[in-house]
């Protein structure tokens, strides 16, 4: 591997979060942009070799080494780590409205959701899920809401671009299947 | 102070978040797929019955949400009902805005499933550094002393403001005495001045007393007021008093 990529090795190594191309950059201004993408790319096609137990991800707009797939269940039984609590339905529903609408304010949570949603707009900001982004024009100035890196990193995104697109979804209103394949 | 026994507080309790619905579309949602209707001909008048059903069953019809939409649905029911030309165009399907909504909502229960899905595989893998939540502890018993509580409650009873109150008295007016006086006076002269008539000083007791004695006079034929124009000085004469009363 190149020292380059070795070094990069290194910082991840030490960051508890997804590190940017930015980021990495500072490891070395001399090297560049460039030569950090493809420092990452050695890297991470060194760690897909099959010879490791983590992998490299491109995730929340940076690079994270995760261990693979296969290992989550050992790793858990033996409470190394634990898995995320799940989100709540109306957690998710929150969240879907805010990725899709931002910058959103509650007001409109609350009407596409049918219900009172402050408490839940509440709660994923507390998680750093979202956060107040600006303030919208109107009565009383509303905070407006957007969802943060934190919310990409949750769900293994790289950015917003990767969501499905509303296009894509079946509006038409599908009988109960009895086995959804998704 | 006594906690409420569980089954009294289950049933004074207030429906915030319920397992089985995120809220009444999602509970209209599932009607509208258990019966396998076109949402677009949506058939209100029996959804809007198993709705209620559904929520009185539940409990939730103490829920203000799903209060509210068995208001509208019952709305959109009667509206349906109302007699309407055959090809009228201005008809406008009151069950549009609903459908508008639940469509927008089903679009969101389908992000829903995939942000799901999203985050249950992203938790299969580990990060460095990986810090648990930490878990939700519930709140330490209240301790409170009597003298605390005491002072509280003043300190919030000496927030409330004073309530301002405005007092209404009765002020009669005297016009009896008001009238004697213009009486008397005209008896000595033939004509007065406004100012002859109230006095100095006057209050707007007096004013007023002054104002109605003259008019009732003026009318019974005691006296003649005039005045050159708006805001001109007042004269009142006197008037040699008619016989017919």
């Amino acid at each position: 591997m190149s020292p380059l990529a070795k070094l990069v090795e290194a910082a991840l190594f030490a960051s508890a979060r997804p590190l940017t191309v930015e980021e990495l950059v500072t490891l070395d201004p001399q090297a560049g942009a460039a030569a950090v993408r493809a420092a990452l790319v050695e890297l991470r096609n060194a760690f897909a070799t099959g010879d490791h137990g983590v992998e490299l991800i491109e995730i929340a707009q940076g690079w994270q080494f995760l261990t693979q797939r296969e290992y989550a269940e050992a790793i858990d039984r033996a409470q190394f780590a634990l898995r995320p609590r799940r989100l709540s339905p109306a957690a998710l529903e929150t969240l879907a409205i805010i990725a899709y609408r931002q910058p959103v304010g509650r007001s409109e949570v609350d009407e596409i959701r049918g219900v009172d949603s402050g408490a839940v707009i509440d709660k994923l900001a507390e998680r750093g899920l979202v956060e107040v982004v600006t303030r919208g024009e109107g009565l009383g100035r509303p905070l407006l809401y957007g969802t943060t890196p934190q919310f990409l990193e949750i769900l293994g995104l790289k950015d917003l671009d990767e969501l499905p697109r509303l296009e894509e979804l079946s509006v038409a209103l599908r009988p109960p299947a009895p086995a959804e394949p998704e | 102070m006594t906690a409420l026994p569980p089954t009294a507080q289950d049933q004074a309790g207030f429906v915030v978040e319920l397992e089985q619905f995120s809220g009444p579309l999602d509970l209209l949602l599932h009607l509208i797929r258990e019966d396998e209707v076109d949402i677009t001909d949506l058939p209100i008048a029996k959804i809007a019955d198993q709705f209620l059903a559904v929520i009185n069953e539940l409990r939730l019809n103490q829920a203000a949400d799903y209060l509210e939409m068995a208001a509208r649905l019952l709305r959109i029911k009667a509206q349906m009902l109302l007699p309407r030309h055959v090809g009228d165009d201005e008809w406008e399907d009151p069950r549009a805005e609903l459908v508008r909504r639940v469509l927008e909502y089903q679009q969101i229960r389908e992000l829903v499933e995939w942000l799901g899905a999203a985050a249950a595989r992203r938790a299969e893998q580990f990060g460095r550094g990986f810090s648990p939540e930490p878990p939700t502890v519930p709140p330490a018993p209240l301790v409170i002393d009597l003298n605390d509580l005491l002072a509280a409650a003043e300190r919030v009873i000496a927030l409330i403001p004073e309530p301002v109150l405005h007092r209404v008295v009765p002020r009669p007016l005297d016009v009896e005495g008001a009238t004697a006086r213009i009486e008397a006076l005209l008896a000595e002269r033939a004509a007065l001045g406004w100012g002859d008539v109230v006095g100095e000083r006057p209050t707007i007791v007096d004013v007023l007393s002054a104002f109605i004695a003259l008019l009732e006079l003026a009318k019974r034929g005691a006296l003649r007021v005039h005045q050159e124009g708006p805001f001109a000085p007042i004269q009142i004469r006197r008037e040699s008093p008619r016989e017919a009363r």
